[in-house]
């Protein structure tokens, strides 16, 4: 190989500058939450002297830091159980049954759901909470989110159904299985990675949500952790960082979890079928 | 004694049967009914009343026709904010994402190795941990007295979310969403034949050639259906409330944030409502688009 000309050169540097940038750029906001809840004395600036777990000592003496998390995990459960029940339930009988207009239908729901975001529907979903006295209860919240996932669950779900042979099926009812121990015994368990998906999916979104929960919960000892971190560095002067950094670390982790098992095992795409 | 199978039972294998298929749908329905189609449609409605929060018109609200839509365009702040929310999703998003996402998703496409990884880690990061993280996390980097932002450009005492709320919510939504892009552009890239750009090169085409004449040809569908799904995300994201609610006297007021001060804060429901409306009929527009774009890539026979 002769030498690189000059040009190829620049070209390289240029591209390593870049590529230095944006890594810099990604990785500033995070080294805080890498360091501060192990810090003694976490300020906001980025510093590693002391290494202590005294940070997670003061989370679990504050009253609302982890009772916000198993908020956040009633919120995300019952979303989840009911989104995957509801939408598998449907799904099913779409994939099996004609039915006149379905396509119609279900395009219609993906469409819908797209549009009327809590950001957009705040007003009128505050209002029809108030209204049917939901405000302050989990079951509103989790019934929110519900029939916002909902419509995009039966979606994917109903392309894991459309993929299952129906063979199975028609020869479990020669055998003289009713329909409910044909759906539990066999259809369920062929469309698996289907309903796992939809889990984490539904668990991820609730997780993370703040709207939803900062509009219709009032009682702070029922605030999930993603509205309870919001309060703790909004209300009363000085954030007290310590608590805020262990806090963050706690609540991000089960996320980062839950991306590394899914990708690990599936690879990470945004939605899958067996048809694909 | 076993029954042949129907030419009925390939429509029905389970034997649910019409009835049985109505009521194992009808949970996911009413849920849906209840609480995504209804709170679209009342908001028309809510949009027509002196509804309040508190107060006489709390329990007694009463229409008053047109008069929020009349109130809501004559506002000058709501003209303000609609001029920001136009900037942020702009700026942000098909401005900032997109290209950000396609040059990270270009210039790592034959890369391999702990750089990549790297990076595509942290860009991914970046957008799945929760948003009331992420928002802290950027008030503490843009922190006045001992932020990091500050002790690295050597200018201690800026105070950037009050001086420059705009540009912070802008490039904080660059930071969390770029994932996306980089994600669906990684994968459209690899559409891209390598023959082509082989051939373009030993022509002598330069890159900047190259992307123009045989890249984008390829993934224009891909850059459309990016630029749409980005932008209705961006402006349907609340997240820059957390890091600068709107503030300082309102130059941050996006619209999400609009209507829940509005709304929620100062309790005017009706008004809320109607620039609710707004909003919905602005992301019906931006999804029919989207479905009108996937119908006719479903059309196009696939290039060889």
């Amino acid at each position: 190989m002769t030498d690189p000309s000059p040009r190829a050169v620049v070209a390289k540097i240029g591209r390593y500058t870049f590529l230095s940038v944006l890594l810099g750029f990604f990785a500033l906001p995070m080294l805080w939450l890498a360091s501060a809840p192990f810090n003694a004395h976490p300020t906001l600036d980025v510093s590693i002297s002391s290494f202590t777990l005294h940070n997670f000592s003061v989370l679990l003496k504050d009253p609302y830091a982890l009772p916000s998390l198993w908020n956040s995990l009633l919120l995300a459960g019952g979303t989840a159980l009911l989104t995957v029940g509801f939408a598998a339930a449907a799904a099913y009988a779409l994939s099996r049954v004609r039915v006149p207009g379905r396509d119609g239908i279900l395009y219609t729901l993906l469409l819908l759901s797209s549009i009327v975001t809590g950001t957009a529907a705040m007003v009128p979903l505050f209002q029809l909470a108030f209204k049917l006295h939901l405000i302050d209860s989990r079951v509103g919240v989790i019934l929110v989110f519900t029939g916002g996932l909902i419509p995009a669950a039966i979606f994917i779900l109903k392309d894991f159904t459309d993929g299952t042979p129906k063979s199975y099926e028609e020869s479990a009812r020669v055998f003289g299985a009713s329909p409910f121990q044909i759906m539990r015994h066999i259809v369920l368990p062929m469309i698996r990675p289907g309903l796992a998906t939809v889990t984490v999916w539904a668990v991820v979104n609730v997780w993370s949500n703040f709207l939803i929960p900062y509009i219709l919960v009032r009682n702070p000892d029922k605030y999930p952790a993603s509205v309870v971190l919001y309060t703790f560095y909004t209300e009363g002067g000085q954030p007290n960082l310590a608590l805020i950094s262990a806090f963050s670390l706690l609540y991000s982790i089960p996320v980062v979890v839950l991306y590394l098992f899914v990708s690990h095992r599936y690879g990470f795409r945004f939605h899958g079928g067996i048809k694909r | 004694m076993a029954r042949t199978a129907s030419p009925r039972a390939a429509e029905d294998p389970a034997g649910l049967g019409r009835a049985g298929a109505a009521a194992i749908t009808a949970p996911a329905l009413l849920v849906v009914a209840a609480f995504l189609v209804f709170p679209a449609l009342w908001t028309l409605y809510l949009g027509t009343t002196n509804y309040r929060l508190t107060g006489f018109a709390a329990r007694h609200p009463h229409g008053v026709g047109l008069q929020n839509y009349t109130n809501v365009v004559q506002d000058p702040g709501f003209h303000h904010s609609l001029w920001l929310t136009l900037e942020y999703v702009l700026l942000s998003a098909v401005v900032g994402q997109a290209a950000l996402g396609f040059a990270i998703a270009w210039m790592l496409r034959d890369a391999t190795g702990w750089l990549k990884r790297l990076i595509e880690a942290l860009v991914l990061l970046a957008w799945i941990l929760p948003s009331s993280v992420v928002a802290f996390l950027w008030v503490a980097m843009l922190d006045r007295d001992s932020g990091t932002l500050n002790a690295l450009l050597h200018t201690p005492g800026t105070a950037w979310a009050i001086e420059h709320p705009m540009a912070v919510i802008i490039v904080f939504n660059i930071w969390r969403g770029t994932a996306f892009s980089m994600l669906l552009y990684s994968a459209a890239l690899t559409s891209v034949p390598p023959s082509q750009l082989a051939t373009a090169r030993m022509f002598g085409a330069n890159s900047w050639q190259q992307l123009r004449d045989v890249v984008f040809p390829h993934i224009r569908g891909h850059i459309l259906t990016n630029l749409l799904l980005i932008s209705l995300w961006t402006f349907n994201d609340f997240t820059p409330y957390q890091i600068t609610a709107g503030g300082p006297n309102g130059k941050s007021q996006i619209l999400p944030v609009y209507i829940y001060q509005t709304a929620l804060f100062d309790g005017q429901m009706g008004l809320g409502a109607a620039i609710s409306l707004l909003m919905l009929l602005i992301n019906l527009i931006v999804a029919l688009v989207y479905l009108r774009l996937l119908r006719e890539r479903r059309r196009e026979p696939v290039a060889a």
